[in-house]
Order: C-alpha cells, then sequence, then structure tokens
C-alpha cells in the first residue's frame, strides 16, 4: 500500500502541459517503460500518455500507468513478509481555450490491493502582459480509502484538498522563470496501517518490542517553489530550482537542483543533480523510551532526518525530422534515462546491521515520443 | 506621469513576441517529457516528507 497518498491530480495537470495559458499542448504520444530498483524494492511497468486537440479550443489527454511492485524493503523484512502487488493508475482531463485563458479539469483513479484513490481537478491559466506572464490557480480534492490485505473488516477514509498558484515569467530573451506555492489539507486516516514503531523492552531478547504508530489525523503543509532557465549563447540550457517547504508534522525541507540540456544533432544531452533535505516529523523516534509514550507515535524513515542526492542523465534521439515527418507523425523521439539516487537516514536504525539505513536505489526510464 | 498613465493602460511587453525565437527552442521547455517529470516526482514523493511546490507533483510508490 501506499504509505501517503499523493498529488495524482497535480501531477495529472502537468501532464496537461505548457506554461502558456493561450496556446494548447501539443499533440503527442507517449510510451514508456520505467524500473525502480533499491533497498529491496523492485517497481517497474508501463505508463502510456495521448494527447489529441479537438477543434481548436480542446485538447484531451489520457495516461495509463501501472507499477507492478516486489516488496522486501527493510520496513517488510523487519516487520512482516515480502510481498507483491500491482497499482493501476488512469487519468482523463481536459482543457479548454478560450482567448488567453485555458480552463483544466481531470479527474485520476488509482487502484490496488489495499488502497484506492481518487482525485478531482480544476485549474485556470490566464496570460497576462502581452504573454509575458501566465498566472495558473489551481485546486484537487482528493478522495482515498485505506484497506488492510489481511484483515477485510478494516476500512479507513482519508481525504485532502490542494490549492495552488503558480506564476510563469518571461524575464528576458533568454530567461524564463516560474514561482509556485502549493498548499495541502489531509484529514482522516494519515499513517500506514501495516507499521509499528519501536520501545525499549528490558524484557524482550531483542531489547525492544513493537507497537503500532499513530499519526495525527490532520496535516497541512506549504511548499514554495522557483525554477529558472538560460539559454546558453552556445545553444544549451542551463536551470536552477530551489523549494522550501514546510508542514505542521514540523517538517522543514530544502530542495536544491541544478540542470544542464545539451543539443547535438538529432540528440540531445541532459545532465542533472538534485538534493533534498529535511528534519524529522515532531511524533518521529527511532526507538521510543517506553509502550504509549506519546499520543503520536511514528518510525517511518520517509518522516524522518534524511538526506537525499540524485545524479540524473539522459540522451533522447529524434529518429522523425520534424521538418520531413513521416506519415502522419510530425517528429519522434526516444529517449533512455537513469538516475541514482542515494540516500542517508542518520536517525532510523538498520536493524539488520545495527547501523543507520542508507537507501541506494536505481530508476531507469525507457519510452517513445511522438507528435502528429 | 506619462508611464503611470501608460502603466495603468497596460504594461509593454519588454521582450516581443519576434524575440522570443530562443525561449521558443525545446531545450528550453520547462517541461519537456510530462509522462517522465511526473514519474520522478512520484519516485521523490513517495521517498520523502515534502510534497508539492514543483509544479507538479506524482502519485504511487509501493514503498512499504
Amino acid at each position: 500500500m501506499h504509505r501517503r497518498p499523493a498529488f495524482y491530480l497535480l501531477a495529472f495537470l502537468a501532464l496537461a502541459g505548457g506554461s502558456r495559458a493561450g496556446v494548447l499542448p501539443d499533440d503527442r504520444g507517449d510510451v514508456m517503460y520505467h524500473s525502480y530498483v533499491g533497498g529491496g524494492v523492485e517497481i517497474d511497468g508501463p505508463s502510456v500518455l495521448v494527447r489529441k486537440k479537438v477543434g481548436s479550443n480542446f485538447s484531451f489527454v489520457g495516461n495509463y500507468y501501472v507499477d507492478y511492485v516486489s516488496s522486501a524493503s527493510i520496513d517488510v523484512v523487519t516487520q512482516a513478509s515480502p510481498y507483491t502487488e500491482q497499482r493501476n493508475q488512469w487519468s482523463l482531463g481536459m482543457d479548454y481555450l478560450r482567448g488567453n485563458t485555458t480552463m483544466s479539469v481531470n479527474y485520476t483513479n488509482s487502484e490496488e490491493s489495499d488502497f484506492d484513490a481518487k482525485t478531482f481537478g480544476f485549474a485556470v491559466s490566464q496570460d497576462l502582459f502581452g504573454d509575458l506572464t501566465t498566472l495558473t490557480l489551481s485546486y484537487a480534492y482528493g478522495d482515498d480509502l485505506v484497506r488492510r490485505s489481511d484483515d477485510p473488516t478494516f476500512q479507513e477514509p482519508a481525504t485532502r484538498q490542494m490549492y495552488g498558484i503558480g506564476v510563469t515569467q518571461i524575464l528576458t530573451r533568454d530567461l524564463i522563470a516560474t514561482l509556485n506555492f502549493e498548499t495541502a489539507t489531509d484529514e482522516g486516516y494519515l499513517n500506514n496501517p501495516y507499521r509499528s514503531v519501536r520501545y525499549l523492552d528490558p524484557g524482550s531478547p531483542l531489547g525492544y518490542s513493537w507497537e503500532p504508530e499513530v499519526y495525527p489525523h490532520t496535516r497541512t503543509s506549504n511548499a514554495l517553489g522557483i525554477r529558472a532557465r538560460y539559454y546558453l549563447p552556445y545553444r544549451a540550457a542551463v536551470e536552477l530550482e530551489v523549494r522550501g517547504y514546510t508542514d505542521t508534522w514540523d517538517i522543514d525541507g530544502l530542495m536544491g537542483a541544478i540542470m544542464y540540456v545539451h543539443p547535438y544533432g538529432p540528440w540531445t544531452f541532459t545532465a542533472k543533480y538534485r538534493y533534498h533535505g529535511q528534519n524529522s516529523a515532531h511524533f518521529y523516534r527511532d526507538i521510543f523510551l517506553r509502550p504509549q509514550a506519546t499520543n503520536f507515535r511514528g518510525r517511518d524513515k520517509e518522516l524522518s532526518e534524511l538526506y537525499s542526492n540524485t545524479y540524473s542523465i539522459r540522451a533522447s534521439y529524434q529518429f522523425i525530422d520534424e521538418n520531413k515527418g513521416w506519415n502522419f507523425v510530425k517528429k519522434g523521439t526516444v529517449t533512455a534515462a537513469y538516475d541514482r539516487l542515494d540516500i542517508k537516514y542518520p536517525d532510523f536504525t538498520n536493524l539488520l546491521t545495527g547501523g543507520y539505513y542508507v537507501l541506494d536505489a536505481n530508476v531507469v526510464q525507457l519510452f517513445v515520443s511522438f507528435w502528429y | 506621469m506619462l508611464l503611470v498613465v501608460a502603466g495603468c493602460g497596460g504594461i509593454e511587453p519588454w521582450v516581443k513576441p519576434y524575440e522570443r525565437d530562443r525561449l521558443a527552442d525545446p531545450i528550453m521547455a520547462l517541461d519537456a517529457d510530462p509522462v517522465s517529470s511526473s514519474y520522478m516526482q512520484h519516485v521523490y514523493e513517495a521517498r520523502e516528507g515534502a510534497r508539492g511546490g514543483e509544479g507538479a507533483a506524482g502519485g504511487g510508490c509501493g514503498c512499504n
């Protein structure tokens, strides 16, 4: 099951397209294979995206995504048994363009054996000031259902509301920047029904025992991000990104990234480095001093202090030239991407080794894209 | 005063449409491959305590 409901809607708004409100996104199709291997977890599967304009004012988009999960993570091997499962997600969306305004609606549905999520979303984008500025307002409502695979009677709801405002600004002939603020409120059953916390227990051979974790039933988060991309004189691009994050569970985070894009003939090469650091939630402890030590208790490593580094490379090859085309296809590319993810958890003990936990993961994406 | 009046009547774009050829280059697209960026954001979101603020975010993990 998914530890934490996700921003399905905002993901789909991203799929919905570009930073320009007065122009509908290009018609395109993508077929992707994705793979994540790390920390005893293997997840792979396909993602298929199709977008098509209808008339001059409407654009429709659909996405089908699958995760095939095989998990023997540190949490699973210390508290449960390895498992396999499948998650299916589909999304439908529509954009309506009128003048310099684009209105978007969408719906996303995600299902797995013990977790369902439905999200409805709406967004409005407006081009301003001679199309130098694009203002976007978005809202989403998420409705989740948490279950347990070992208890058919267990069923707990959670809801989520998300508000976003974003500004994309052309600053010079070579520089474009975007500023995004998002606030989200969660309410309901927010913890993972399978996970437990440790507490000191002198009567146990290990010196500790387990009890179920208990999360607060509400959470509100705020995130502010800025990205700026600059066109270098020899036809390449560099991008900087920074995001600050804070929430009512007392998690504060900072993310920064730098990316470089370099075209060479039909090839486009990209290199990126990303850093994320955060402190822990106020109810997180690697080990509690006694059972039921606090009202809220958690030992999810995702809520602990952590430092994450990602090193990324990707290469894209354009095999159908946009000046020539092929039948109804205007352009075609094939892309391979590799991301190396290293996360250090200085306050989460690896119970198999006794040291602090470190996660190393390899992420691969292969996809073909067509514009028509 | 003239500038203020002109401002009330609308801000003059300081980058003209014909000066946006570099910004229109595909290498300047802020989200050139939405299917890929959405996937990577959900990889991060499943493994970090933070979320949002990136203009997009993704869902799903199999992270137990």
